[in-house]
């Protein structure tokens, strides 16, 4: 009798439940999907599950105690964060870094494309059936997250850049293992290169996947690889270049046809422009003429040395009061951005006067592209959901903040 | 660069002369202050307007500031890829005066009106699905107005008898401690508790 009534004009309309607990929703990403069969008619993503109110908690923070929020963003690349919010605070203050922390920001920010390239790469192989590449990508995660250690002392949640340049120098022996390892890393590439991006499968799921053309990525705000996916040549790190960026040789790849694929391949390349930009930064730093402060000795954000603090009672009072009633900042706002792995990740603060920002708002990259979610998946299939949300590259830590 | 801004300043002012109260250039930054109700026109026109071009909606997002008349102001962040430039527009509302959704001019707009709505209670006129987004289900409240305390006023945890997540008022063993850093020798602009009691 139940095959009596499944006709072709049964209605075959349904609600899918798409996560929050769901290993390709990329974290605590719930979608309400309205599907025709197997066909996506329309996408509802309630997000928000990781919601830790990061900007109300920053305006009871100052400003030094404000960078550590910033690494659990996108805790996949926790330095990149950090950057945008120390460009804005050195703005507000009118602090210069000096050369040599601005060739150690530019190095820790590539390590942090690089570690977010290779989370997004392979999980995407993933989310589309390939269990290898994760095992081999996660090998070379583990070993920057070491070179993260050594710098800072955290694996992850770094606090490393201050406003006026980063907390401390480089051990040299430091600078030498990230040349070391940068050498041998586009061999690792090879490989996962061989296995994905000419694999039948992988190509299957994703070529004409998620196309958008270059109207949809300047109407949905998109920014970063989406936007280089579909070939619009447009990179802060070039068109608005901040640090050392602009004395560095590197190349800014750009895809085709805007779909799944193409961003996948703008991610392979964009790595391997990272590891230029690495050995670059690597040999500046080796080099004994460059070596100096990296942080601004002239900003207040700075604390005095220890030995200083031996001997001098203003030292000491400085100190004191850097770390219990932080800086005052002059009033003002400015809105800072960098390019951060995922695509512009900014910061606009705006401050009172006192040590505290007075409202500090987070542009998160992800936050965009999954507003997008429903204009993409439309009329897809529904196993393009995990293929497109892989390639759109989402990380809650930033979208919910 | 900051010459490149002013001739743009003065060309926005220009152009949208009816809209436009104010602009200046601070930080290297150009900001446009414009009436409410004008907003459409005002990006749609920065949106096509060949000298401009901002095609794509950085960010939009509510600044609480109580002790104004109208306490909220939206601050729009646009980016010309074009043209390489950038602009922030702004307008001021309070919490009944709805503001001109701006979906139409840029899609992306929705999920940046939800959450302003949901942050500050800043309603968006036309927006076809103003609802909260950030946010539990069922949340009560706009967590980041200046009178929303740090934190908030309900606490959820698993209830193992009733087996379900329950929602009980915030119970704080010490109170969130917010240091005033005044300088003591700068004089408070108000009177320190337990001061009064010095003058008599």
């Amino acid at each position: 009798m139940a095959d009596d009534q499944i006709t072709e004009t049964a209605p075959r309309k349904f609600t899918l439940n798409f996560g929050p607990q769901h290993p390709a929703a990329h974290g605590v990403l719930r979608l309400v999907l309205e599907l025709d069969g197997e066909v996506v008619e329309r996408v509802d993503p309630h997000i928000g599950l990781l919601h830790r109110g990061t900007e109300k908690l920053l305006e009871h923070k100052t400003y030094l105690q404000g960078i550590g929020y910033f690494d659990r963003l996108d805790y996949v690349a926790p330095m990149n964060q950090e950057h945008a919010f120390c460009m804005a605070a050195e703005r507000l203050a009118g602090i210069t870094v000096p050369k040599r922390g601005q060739y150690v920001r530019v190095l820790y920010c590539e390590i942090g494309r690089i570690l977010n390239h290779l989370l997004n790469v392979t999980t995407q192989a993933m989310d589309v059936g390939a269990l290898t590449p994760p095992l081999w990508g996660f090998e070379e995660r583990e070993k920057l997250m070491v070179f993260y250690e050594r710098a800072s002392g955290s694996r992850m949640h770094a606090h490393y850049f201050r406003p006026g340049g980063v907390h401390q120098d480089l051990p040299p022996q430091l600078v030498q293992d990230i040349r070391d390892w940068c050498d041998q890393f586009p061999a690792k590439l090879d490989d996962i290169d061989k296995l994905l991006t000419e694999n039948r499968i992988f190509k299957q799921r994703n070529v004409d996947i998620g196309v958008v053309t270059k109207e949809d990525v300047l109407a949905w705000g998109f920014s970063g690889v989406m936007v280089r996916g579909s070939g619009l040549a447009w990179d802060l790190r070039r068109s608005q270049p901040y640090e050392v960026y602009d004395e560095l040789d590197f190349k800014i790849p750009v895809g085709k046809n805007g779909d799944c694929y193409d961003r996948y391949l703008c991610r392979m390349e964009e790595m391997r422009e990272s590891v230029k930009i690495m050995i670059q930064c690597c040999d500046w730093l080796m080099k004994e003429e460059n070596a100096g402060e990296v942080l601004a000795t002239d900003s207040k954000f700075s604390p005095p040395r220890r030995a200083e603090m031996k001997r001098s009672m203003e030292a000491l009072i400085q100190h004191f009061k850097l770390y219990t009633e932080g800086v005052h900042v002059d009033a003002g706002e400015v809105y800072a951005a960098v390019e951060a792995p995922k695509g512009e990740f900014g910061v606009y603060l705006v401050a009172d006067g006192s040590n505290k920002p007075y409202r500090l708002k987070i542009r998160a990259p992800g936050f965009p592209h999954l507003a997008a979610m429903d204009f993409m998946n439309r009329g897809h299939m529904l196993a393009d959901v995990s293929a497109i949300l892989g390639s759109l590259d989402i990380v809650f830590g930033e979208i919910d903040r | 660069m900051s010459e490149a801004l002013k001739v743009l300043g003065e060309h926005v002012a220009a152009g949208q002369s009816e809209a436009v109260t104010g602009w200046e250039i601070t930080h290297g930054e150009l900001t446009v202050t414009i009436y409410r109700d004008r907003i459409e026109d005002v990006l749609t026109w920065l949106r096509d307007d060949p000298a401009c071009r901002f095609t794509t909606l950085i960010d939009i997002c509510g600044v609480d500031y109580p002790q104004r008349a109208e306490r909220f102001e939206v601050v729009y962040h646009l980016l010309s890829m074009h043209q390489n430039h950038r602009i922030r527009v702004k307008l001021s509302t309070d919490e009944e005066t709805p503001v001109p959704s701006v979906h139409g001019v840029y899609p992306v707009a929705d999920w940046f009106e939800r959450e302003a709505f949901d942050m500050y209670g800043i309603i968006f006129s036309g927006h076809p699905d103003l609802r909260r987004l950030l946010t539990d289900y069922g949340f009560e409240g706009y967590p980041l107005r200046k009178d929303f305390p740090l934190t908030g006023y309900v606490e959820v945890r698993w209830d193992e008898e009733e087996k379900r997540v329950v929602y009980e008022p915030v119970e704080l063993v010490q109170e969130y401690r917010d240091f005033d850093f005044m300088s003591p020798w700068e004089g408070a602009k108000y009177v320190i508790p337990g001061d009064e009691k010095a003058e008599g």
